[in-house]
């Protein structure tokens, strides 16, 4: 009998311990799938040897992986050098490199006007803006706030929890409920009125939109970095900061020789973690802004969603080699996380 | 014994579940797709003039699937591409979908009265290359571009309708007016337009842009084109304009009919397509009408338009297509569905329609756009029919809106906005 049959008999003698009409059904059922699977592996292992049945249970993985993963990034590679605006690969003529030209040809690469695709430009400038706002004061609100929630403060289980909230929803969730909030006739404008001031164009003028868009994000995902630099505080022992204060050393010396130190891998982790998702930023922006006004919150990932498939040109392999800029980027930070895990699990 | 018994249970139990798969699948009932979308209340008419052709007809179901506007703009396309497509849709952008629609002709009982009945223009923009005689679908209505006023809001300001004494009032002249009207009254915006290149183009060339050179080639380029440009600018600094239109939008299209209906904008430039919607939401709030697009250089010009149900040549079931096509081309179902929905049609057998409205408003204002068709210039139909005219209209709503935001000269932006054309043109012939 294989290992999977053994554990469906198992999870069936539990059924039959439980004893009602309905655990009896599931006896019934988990027993026949069990030995249905028992008839499929039984040959299978013989055949193969109970070593290499590892490879038979992975197989279904590896191929979901395969269809979903492996093979539209390869194909997403040869679209990079095709031309035209048909969809299907085979009506599409190869055009080399032309694609990769076209996104590089910059009289001057700090001004999107000077080249041929000056959207794209324009998405990489926004994108690193981005980056270094929103990765920068999420990861100084996250440290202050897990700090705050480190402390023995009242309602500390309520505020870790309201903190973690915003995580949990959905990204075009949050984008609705905070355009709501910020739009020209929105619920914090009214306040603005309804005080003496004057409306606030918070969605239509470049630098508001930029401002809140790294707000809403922050305000998104700073609970799960929280979290993190929240175990990474509590892995720290206690007794080293009892040994400084008899030493007699204050708390910005105790934070700045102890926490800050004993803090830096999993710092280093989250600073990987977030610069990768802000890069990959979309759903949520697309939602808010639409990339707007203008291009001003045009991004990265949205550059390619627009230039493949809403602008109607339907520029498929200029889309699709931006997306390989994209993924090179992108496997350059993760190297930098796996070394950077590799490390601190080290240390 | 029991282990047998087991196997036997799960086998049982998925054959069931296969059998009970496969028997609804047997009904015999030829199942369509309509993808749909709504300006008022067409989809409700076209329902119901659906039901009736199925009772008739027990063996074909058809099924709306009812989308935002921007989904048929954006989504439609890459389905078709994809393979995927609907039996049928409802859309805007004909041309550009033209050589994936389903050559009705030859499932037609009476090919050539369904071609008679339906403008040469439209039914050519469904074709491509050599093709002169496919038929593909039928426009279900027709729109003019153009202009409504908040009446009330001028008799309450004590200002002049212009157009009530003369026909040759411009683009510039509706602009002050319409500043003045909203000052007076406390109205919180002068004068808006749609966010779409479609719905610029008309004014643009009432101001005397020309949208094609002599050999035929699209040219942004215009004096009429940045009059109008610029136009549209100033009505954004000088805060005439609800600036969520054009700048909120993101890189979608957005109407403006929402802050006409609510009574916060004087003067607002849409089109025919929203006179049900205008009856239904404003009522007798105030007092609403259609005016003549305003003159100009380029003279007094709307844009034409309109939506065409379409057959996908994907589709498995080409003869039970052919047969809703022919039910929903009948005359009196045209008709019926024009005088419900308040439509322009596009069936060229109509006349004397009975629209089915109370409001004199209603019935003036088509008129008016009515009124409107003989004065279209040559380039607006040219614009229109354009094969990549979505792509056009796209780029000019975009760069625009960009000149707009400061992030482009207005020659960066119509520079821009002509390579994209260029390169779209380029990419459809390759």
């Amino acid at each position: 009998m294989t290992e999977l049959a053994k554990s469906a008999r198992n999870r069936m003698q539990m059924f039959e311990r439980l004893g009602s009409p309905f655990a009896a059904l599931g006896s019934g059922a988990l027993r026949g799938i069990a030995d249905l699977v028992d008839i499929v592996m039984h040959p299978i292992q013989r055949r193969l040897g109970i070593q290499r049945m590892a490879y038979v249970f992975v197989l279904p993985n590896l191929l979901i992986f395969g269809i979903f993963i492996l093979f539209p990034m390869l194909l997403n590679f040869y679209y990079a050098l095709t031309g035209g605006t048909q969809l299907l690969p085979a009506n599409r003529p190869f055009v080399g490199m032309a694609n990769f030209e076209q996104l590089f040809s910059c009289g001057n690469f700090l001004d999107p006007n000077t080249c041929d695709e000056d959207l794209f430009w324009r998405a990489v400038w926004n994108t690193s803006g981005f980056v270094v706002l929103q990765v920068g004061f999420m990861i100084l609100i996250s440290l202050v706030t897990a700090l705050a929630l480190n402390r023995r403060i009242v309602l500390r289980g309520f505020f870790r929890s309201v903190f973690f909230y915003p995580v949990l929803l959905s990204p075009v969730v949050v984008a609705l409920i905070w355009k709501w909030i910020l739009q020209e006739n929105g619920v914090l404008n009214a306040l603005l009125v309804s005080l003496g001031g004057d409306r606030q164009p918070f969605l239509l003028s470049a630098d508001w939109a930029r401002f809140w868009v790294v707000v809403i994000s922050i305000w998104a995902q700073m609970g799960f970095f929280t979290l993190i630099l929240l175990a990474g505080l509590q892995a720290i022992p206690a007794e080293l900061y009892e040994a400084a204060s008899i030493d007699g050393a204050n708390q910005w010396r105790s934070f700045r020789s102890i926490t800050l130190p004993l803090l830096r891998p999993t710092m280093l982790v989250v600073v990987v973690l977030a610069v990768i998702r802000a890069v990959q930023v979309f759903d949520q922006v697309y939602a808010f802004t639409g990339g707007g006004p203008g291009t001003s919150t045009l991004y990265m990932v949205q550059y390619i969603f627009r230039r493949a498939f809403t602008d109607q040109t339907h520029l498929y392999g200029l889309a699709a080699a931006a997306s390989v800029v994209l993924g090179g980027v992108l496997l350059v930070l993760t190297l930098i996380q796996l070394r950077t895990e590799s490390t601190s699990s080290l240390s | 014994m029991m282990k047998k018994l087991n196997i036997l249970l799960v086998v049982a139990f998925v054959l069931a579940a296969i059998g009970a798969g496969a028997v609804a699948a047997q009904d015999n009932v030829v199942e369509l797709r309509l993808t749909w979308y709504d300006d008022g209340n067409e989809g409700a008419v076209m329902r119901e003039l659906l039901d009736r052709f199925e009772a008739e007809n027990p063996d074909i179901r058809v099924v709306m699937d009812t989308v935002a506007y921007t989904t048929i703009l954006e989504q439609l396309p890459i389905q078709v591409e994809a393979g995927q497509a609907p039996d049928m849709a409802r859309v805007t952008q004909y041309p550009m979908l033209a050589g994936n629609y389903l050559d009705l002709r030859p499932l037609l009982e009476d090919p050539d009265a369904f071609e008679a009945a339906f403008p040469e223009q439209v039914l050519g923009a469904m074709r491509t290359g050599d093709d002169d005689n496919g038929i593909y679908g039928f426009p279900d209505q027709f729109t003019v571009t153009g202009p409504y006023i908040n009446r009330t809001l001028f008799e309450q300001a004590g200002v002049e309708v212009p157009s009530d004494t003369r026909d040759d009032v411009t683009w510039e002249e509706w602009t002050e007016v319409c500043a003045e009207v909203a000052e007076a009254t406390g109205t919180d915006y002068a004068i808006a337009i749609d966010r779409t290149g479609h719905r610029f183009a008309g004014p643009a060339i009432s101001m005397g842009a020309t949208f094609f050179d002599d050999e035929g080639n699209l040219t942004i380029d215009s004096e009429g084109f940045r009059a109008m440009a610029e136009l549209l600018n100033r009505w954004h600094t000088e805060g005439l304009t609800p600036a969520e239109v054009w700048l909120g939008a993101g890189g979608s299209y957005a109407a403006a009919a929402d802050y006409f209906i609510n009574g916060q904008l004087v003067c607002y430039m849409a089109g025919s397509w929203q006179i049900q919607r205008f009856t239904n939401d404003i009522g007798d709030a105030f007092d609403w009408e259609a005016i003549p697009n305003p003159s100009g250089p380029g003279g007094s010009t709307g844009v034409p338009g309109g939506a065409a149900i379409v057959a996908f040549a994907n589709t498995q079931h080409p003869e039970a297509v052919a047969r809703v096509m022919e039910y929903l081309t009948q005359e009196d179902v045209q008709r019926e569905y024009a005088e419900r929905t308040l439509f322009i049609p596009g069936d060229l057998r109509l006349s004397d329609l009975n629209y089915q409205t109370d409001s004199e408003a209603a019935l003036a204002a088509l008129n008016t756009f009515v009124a409107e068709v003989p004065k279209f210039h040559e380039d607006a139909y040219a614009l229109q029919f354009h094969p990549q005219n979505t792509v056009i209209f796209n780029s000019i709503r975009d760069r625009l809106t960009q000149y707009m935001t400061g992030e482009l000269t207005l020659d960066e932006a119509i520079q821009r906005i002509q390579e994209e054309a260029d390169q779209a043109i380029a990419a459809a012939g390759e």
